[in-house]
């Protein structure tokens, strides 16, 4: 580089990036010339030509594929984002989204990371359930068989997450512990439950549930379903939560021990605090493949995000428009796991401070 | 407090006092109580799962698969397959039917996975940035989304069979899905030939089953990418300097020196990888694919054997999943540090 001819900064640039080689610079005007063919005729189809809004799906179907058919997201949005809801009561189920985006960007921040975080989740969910039921406060009632789209798929995960949180804990201390019943249940408990895909379970507990419970007593749909992802979320986190545990030095155990602190002692105060911190970006990881794994529950019937947009595409007046229907899904699931996936990763190059193997995110 | 541990049948404490302070009795403790609430609650349920059976009248057990089946399956792999076949032969067709879209789908990942993996290591910045899109694009979309957008683009948006696509010879690409030449004898192909509405003749993929191998391999190459790109970082640099400064060539390097060592940090999170496209391939179901749970969806809703059915895809899943844990961890053996050679 020092013996070439002072070239401007970006002239220097584009040819260490693009042109270094001759295999590169084929590479470069390769990818140009695809750019150059495809990205318009995307473009066209995609804004320049779309159809923004029609009653219907005629406008869309007389253009021939012309341009992309946003009508469709148009005019169903309020069924995708908010299901069977009430249609005038929508502004429940939409504040109840923005509490709860509201309350995951409080917790990416470090600074408000205190115990105090887990009194004002609790509120805050308290607030929701009162918002989505209703029954009070002047709020007609809803039962929660007409809960659909978006907040269906956010609550799936959050009380997903936060009850197999706990669990997963006492799963991975379990499959440390010295008693070898308690280990070898949640190793039995842990790789089962990872060795056979998330239908099987949901599919376990909506057909099985029912039959395991005495006649007479009902739990509902939504309820079952979330039985299933608790129990799935729990043996995944367990394996993180042990990856933290794993990589926890012996000697904190060990001087916690020489203080004289209890089993349960050394775990409170010493090693999962420790231990949590470490699996903090991997939490994360999993928390945003469990977001994902939500819509599997559309299978069983459950009227999430991707449910909704599924049964729009099923009205005659907007068959054919599956494309449309199912980017804009894609686009939505994007717009809330792209910000975690950079968060995890950024936080991860934070707390790792210079770790020796890099996180790989695995679901 | 130090100075006075009782010890278990010391007979001067009480029992109360060793279990405080003994710790093996209290593990002994632990795990009879938690032996006990297991078996209860076991207990409870079986008793419940037993009275819930009878009084919907259903007989449990599996004499049922050896019934006649009585539907149809779309597509089989190697098994001959008909309506009055058993339950049995339909689950067979079902296992595999998923190790058909399994493999298939593994194979073309890994080579995919490790493409986009090594371009986004590559220097042009264009490839790279390309192949870093294309991995955050991917991973953050479930993968259900993606099989129901392939699904649609391969049924209502591929050709219709006369104006199929037609890539390489004898290869033809519709909405019926794509068919292509089989061998008839070791020196005569059989083509695919276009009759009135559709292709007769030679090997045919569904529109389902290409969908979800699409999917599969699209949504699984972006982790794979990943892992291969971890990987090949974490081979220390002096490495590939000591390489070329041997006069490799930088395939060469890459080939001898880098690859073999990558692929000790790279096979263990591949592995739970293969093993993750063949726990997804069961969202097939979704798009209607004749997967085994899939299959075994269609046998339960038919015959009520709720529990037998889970616990066959269970079995299934559970035996793959081990098989294939045992054999990455043989290779992983393999790839292992040789140590002691002269």
């Amino acid at each position: 580089m020092a013996t070439m001819l002072p070239a401007s900064p970006a002239l220097q640039w584009l040819r260490a990036n693009l042109f270094s080689s001759l295999p590169n610079t084929v590479a470069t005007l390769c990818i140009l010339y695809l750019t150059w063919t495809l990205l318009p005729s995307f473009l066209n189809w995609a804004l320049v030509s779309a159809i923004w809004s029609a009653p219907d799906g005629r406008l869309c179907r007389e253009a021939q594929g012309a341009g992309a058919c946003w009508a469709f997201i148009t005019e169903k949005h309020r069924f995708i984002l908010f299901g069977t809801y009430p249609y005038d009561q929508h502004w429940r189920p939409a504040l109840a989204v923005a509490m709860l985006i509201v309350l995951y960007g409080a917790s990416a921040l470090r600074s408000l990371w205190r115990p105090r975080l887990v009194i004002v989740w609790l509120a805050g969910l308290a607030v929701i359930a009162v918002l989505m039921w209703g029954g009070v406060f002047g709020l007609s009632y809803v039962e929660n068989e007409r809960w659909g789209g978006l907040i269906l798929t956010l609550l799936l995960t959050t009380f997903g997450i936060a009850f197999a949180f706990p669990l997963s804990i006492l799963l991975a201390v379990g499959r440390r512990s010295a008693m070898p019943l308690i280990r070898l249940m949640s190793v039995a408990y842990i790789e089962i439950i990872r060795g056979v895909p998330l239908i099987s379970v949901l599919f376990m507990a909506s057909v099985m549930l029912p039959l395991f419970l005495p006649g007479g007593v009902f739990i509902d749909k939504l309820l079952r379903a979330q039985t299933a992802m608790i129990l799935f979320a729990a043996a995944y986190l367990a394996e993180v939560v042990r990856g933290g545990l794993q990589a926890l030095p012996r000697g904190q155990d060990e001087a916690a021990q020489a203080l004289g602190l209890t089993y349960w002692q050394r775990h409170r105060f010493v090693i999962l605090p420790q231990a949590l911190r470490i699996a903090i970006p991997p939490l994360v990881n999993t928390f945003i493949g469990f977001f994902k794994d939500t819509s599997l529950v559309v299978i069983i019937g459950l009227f999430d995000l991707l449910t909704t947009i599924k049964v729009s595409l099923n009205e005659p007046a907007w068959t054919g428009f599956g494309v449309e229907a199912y980017l804009f899904a894609a686009f939505v699931y994007f717009l809330f796991c792209y910000p975690m996936s950079r968060y995890s990763q950024a936080l991860e190059r934070r707390l790792a401070r210079g770790a020796a193997a890099p996180m790989i995110r695995e679901n | 407090m130090a100075h006075e541990f009782p010890r278990p049948g010391g007979g001067r404490s009480s029992r109360i006092v060793w279990l405080r302070y003994d710790s093996r009795a209290r593990a002994i403790v632990y795990q009879v109580l938690l032996a006990a609430a297991l078996g209860l609650a076991f207990w409870f349920v079986i008793a419940n799962t037993a009275e819930n059976l009878a009084a919907r009248g259903i007989a449990s057990g599996f004499q049922f698969l050896f019934r006649e089946a009585g539907f149809e399956i779309s597509e089989t792999t190697f098994l001959s397959y008909n309506a009055g076949s058993s339950y049995l032969r339909a689950i067979a067709v079902g296992v595999l039917n998923t190790f058909r879209v399994a493999v298939i789908g593994i194979v073309l990942a890994t080579s995919l996975g490790t493409l986009i993996g090594l371009a986004r290591l590559s220097r042009n910045w264009l490839l790279g940035t390309l192949a870093a899109a294309y991995v955050e694009l991917i991973r953050n979309v479930p993968l259900l989304v993606q099989l129901f957008f392939w699904y649609v683009v391969v049924t209502e948006h591929f050709p219709a069979p006369a104006d199929a696509l037609n890539p390489l010879p004898g290869v033809f690409i519709s909405n019926r899905g794509i068919v292509f030449p089989i061998p008839r004898s070791p020196f005569e192909l059989d083509y695919p030939e276009l009759t009135a509405f559709n292709f007769s003749g030679g090997g045919a993929v569904s529109p389902e089953f290409a969908a979800l191998l699409l999917g599969l391999v699209i949504y699984t190459a972006s982790f794979i990418a990943e892992i291969v790109r971890a990987g090949i970082l974490a081979v220390d640099r002096g490495q590939f300097e000591a390489a070329q400064s041997l006069g490799l060539r930088p395939w060469q390097a890459m080939r001898f020196v880098i690859l073999p060592q990558a692929l000790r940090a790279i096979v263990p999170p591949l592995t739970s990888q293969y093993l993750n496209i063949t726990k997804n391939s069961s969202l097939a179901v979704a798009i209607g694919y004749p997967d085994l749970v899939s299959i075994c969806n269609t046998i339960i809703n038919q015959t009520g054997q709720a529990i037998e059915g889970i616990a066959i895809i269970m079995f299934v899943y559970l035996t793959i999943s081990l098989a294939l844990s045992a054999f990455m961890n043989r290779y992983n053996r393999l790839a292992a540090l040789k140590g002691g050679n002269p």
